[in-house]
């Protein structure tokens, strides 16, 4: 294990401008005008990241995830502290933002290529891979301004997954492309893992950090509030979400509504793979609310295996305690630990008024010979 | 899945690749070393420069030596028929302080505004900014390169011979050329971020930066005689393009005292310094513009710290 990314006493701060003119004759005439407000996008950030880990950096819009990576790709400067990098870097932070619209897509390969830093004799190396990942060969002598939105950032994305670099930085560019091309993007990814190069994938999406990464670490208000295992990390970031959400939430509905527990009639978590189970889950309230009841379960490696119906599961609470009651007649999983994530949404299930992440870990015993995740029964004879 | 993933296959060892570091400030010799490796991005950004300025045009480049000739043609035209200002063979005097004027020119019309207009690039990807100024210049260095060849042609069709034991000192000139623009275009492009006037200011500071250089006139034969006897000489050669133009008017031009071809005057058209002034003076400009140049660079890092917030 090496670090290949050092990020020491990081802090950035902006000067916010109100109302400052950007003109000669308006700066002469009004020395002072507009004033200047000082806004620290981070505050004394401090983590590593080695060969071979693949780390998520989660944060809601503004938190300052990508202030910081800007930082770590060096777009910016940070206001104190320092950033230390070993190898090579490429980042994935605008899809084609090197590119000159007037040149061909050839030309472009090149000079993007130049702009993250590698020689000619190195693009000239990997140049059919390029073409071939991103699928424009017939394009590829085209002035890239006649090209789609999606053939460029194809071109763009094939260029900086295929220079071959040791550290490869993502933000939340993985949303691009139509489906497959997605899940080629995700291969590559994979990829990269499995060759022990080091990621950093920037993203407010939960889902995508619970599959890719190892380690996630959760940035707010410019500050590191958590740096772990993907799992322990999300749960502090969706809790924070839960806070923050409180916070601005003025019809006080949030405030009101806490998952307090989760319990089972035995007390006990395990279970027999093909066996039913009973949660009991406490909720307290102040005021009534009426909204639904979701339920999602994870294995531990990040994948969702389920996740009820967010608008078919109504539920009413009244103020005090409220007691619901998740009934699974017959759990098909195999082997393994799995986690609960329990919540309420509003009626139409689109916001998240209370939620509590890994509310309780089942363990799954199996006995079966059938491997993978669930057991299908499968009958399999010949006719 | 990282749990679910094959063995990882081993890559090479970084443990032996020192750090690069990322921190507030940059001393000046990291962002010179920064520049250097980045040099294979500038001559990439000089093409799609200078391609994309010709594309979809059917002459394509031809047009970077059919301009210059034409001007060239045109000047002969008006200067030999309209405007007879008695100095023989005044095209190939205007058209070798041209050459060194239109590198100026053209390096800072593109390159003032270069940051602001490349905003999404600055914005998303990391390389030394100054890059896209020096990128501009390039350009400017190869346009300046075709008209000399112009003016050569110019030269061996006419059958008017250089002063080739002047040639010399030439290259010493165009580096002092070449350092002094870079600086300029290197701390307008960064000024521009914060004073967007500057574009329109520039233009007029070209204008007027254009006559106080003896690009149309001879310092010489006009100027030379009230500012010696004023004392304000030293004035006028503090514009570092006039020692370089009197230095590429000596070598093409190469008489400094010639007969007029409409009275029977006798014009002092260039200074007659002895070769060992030219080549003391230019050597001497060289050394100030390389230290401008440095001076550039770190005025440049320090506005290059709020770009984000200014773009």
């Amino acid at each position: 294990m090496t670090t290949v990314i050092d990020v020491e006493g990081v802090s950035k701060q902006f000067k916010i401008h109100h109302g400052r003119h950007q003109s000669l004759k308006e700066r002469l005439l009004h020395p002072k005008s507009g004033s200047t407000e000082v806004f620290h996008a981070l505050r004394d950030i401090n983590f590593k990241v080695d060969t071979n880990e693949t780390v998520g950096l989660l944060g809601h819009n503004g938190s300052g995830k990508s202030t910081l990576l800007k930082c770590i790709c060096g777009v910016l400067q940070p206001t104190s502290g320092a950033i230390r990098l070993r190898g090579s870097l490429a980042a994935l932070l605008e899809l084609g933002a090197g590119f000159q619209t007037e040149l061909s897509g050839r030309d472009n390969v090149y000079l993007y290529g130049a702009m993250l830093g590698f020689s000619k004799k190195m693009v000239d190396g990997i140049f059919d891979d390029v073409v071939d990942f991103s699928e424009i060969e017939q394009f590829i002598d085209t002035q890239v301004k006649f090209y789609s939105s999606g053939m460029y950032v194809r071109l763009a994305f094939a260029v900086a997954v295929n220079v071959d670099p040791d550290i490869l930085v993502v933000d939340e560019v993985l949303a691009v492309g139509d489906e497959r091309f997605q899940a080629k993007c995700i291969d590559r990814i994979q990829t990269f893992q499995n060759e022990g190069r080091s990621i950093l994938l920037v993203t407010h999406n939960a889902d995508q950090v619970r599959s890719i990464c190892d380690r996630a670490i959760v940035l707010e208000n410019g500050r590191m509030i958590a740096d772990g295992p993907t799992h322990e990390s999300l749960r502090i970031f969706r809790e924070h979400l839960m806070d923050s959400a409180t916070e601005h939430d003025h019809s006080g509905v949030l405030a009101n509504i806490s998952i307090d527990s989760i319990t089972t009639p035995s007390g006990s978590f395990d279970v027999r793979s093909g066996a039913g189970m009973h949660f009991d889950v406490n909720i307290t309230t102040q005021t009534a609310y009426s909204g639904n009841f979701v339920m999602e379960i994870f294995t531990r490696g990040g994948l969702l295996v389920s996740r009820s119906d967010a608008k078919g599961s109504p539920v009413n609470l009244t103020p005090g305690p409220n007691r619901i009651g998740i009934d699974l007649p017959q759990i098909p999983l195999l082997d393994g630990v799995y986690d609960v994530n329990v919540g309420v949404v509003d009626p139409h299930g689109n916001t998240v008024v209370a939620w509590k992440e890994q509310a309780a870990s089942i363990q799954v015993t199996y006995d079966g010979r059938e491997s993978g995740l669930v057991e299908m029964g499968a009958s399999i004879r010949q006719q | 899945m990282s749990d679910a993933s094959p063995a990882r296959i081993e890559r090479r060892s970084l443990e032996d690749d020192a750090f690069r570091v990322v921190s507030a400030r940059a001393s000046l010799s990291t962002r010179l070393r920064n520049l250097w490796a980045r040099r294979e991005l500038l001559t990439s950004l000089i093409t799609s420069d200078i391609r994309i300025k010709y594309k979809n045009s059917a002459l394509g480049i031809l047009w970077s030596m059919l301009t210059p000739a034409l001007f060239l043609a045109i000047y002969y035209v008006v200067f030999s028929v309209f405007l007879k200002n008695g100095i023989p063979n005044f095209v190939i005097y205007l058209f070798s302080g041209m050459v060194v004027w239109n590198m100026f020119q053209n390096a800072l019309n593109a390159a003032t505004g270069v940051i602001v207009v490349r905003a999404g690039l600055v914005k998303k990807v990391s390389f030394p900014r100054e890059i896209l100024a020096l990128a501009n210049v390039g350009a400017a260095v190869v346009y300046f390169v075709i008209q000399v060849g112009v003016l050569g042609l110019y030269l061996l069709a006419v059958g008017h011979a250089p002063a080739w034991n002047y040639l010399w000192i030439l290259p010493i000139a165009f580096l002092a050329l070449y350092f002094f623009t870079a600086s300029v275009a290197i701390v307008m492009s960064a000024v521009t971020v914060y004073l967007r006037d500057m574009e329109h200011f520039m233009a007029i500071i070209l204008q007027l930066w254009f006559f106080m250089s003896p690009v149309v006139y001879s310092y010489e034969n006009s100027i030379a005689a009230p500012l010696h006897r004023h004392g304000l000489a030293w004035l006028y050669f503090m514009n570092p393009i006039t020692l370089i133009m009197l230095t590429f008017q000596r070598v093409f031009y190469v008489a400094t005292t010639v007969h007029s071809t409409t009275s029977a005057a006798v014009l002092k058209i260039l200074p007659t310094w002895p070769m060992s002034t030219y080549f003391y003076m230019n050597i001497g400009l060289l050394g100030v513009m390389i230290g401008l140049f440095l001076v550039s660079e770190m005025v440049f890092g320090r506005l290059e710290g709020n770009f984000e917030s200014e773009l």
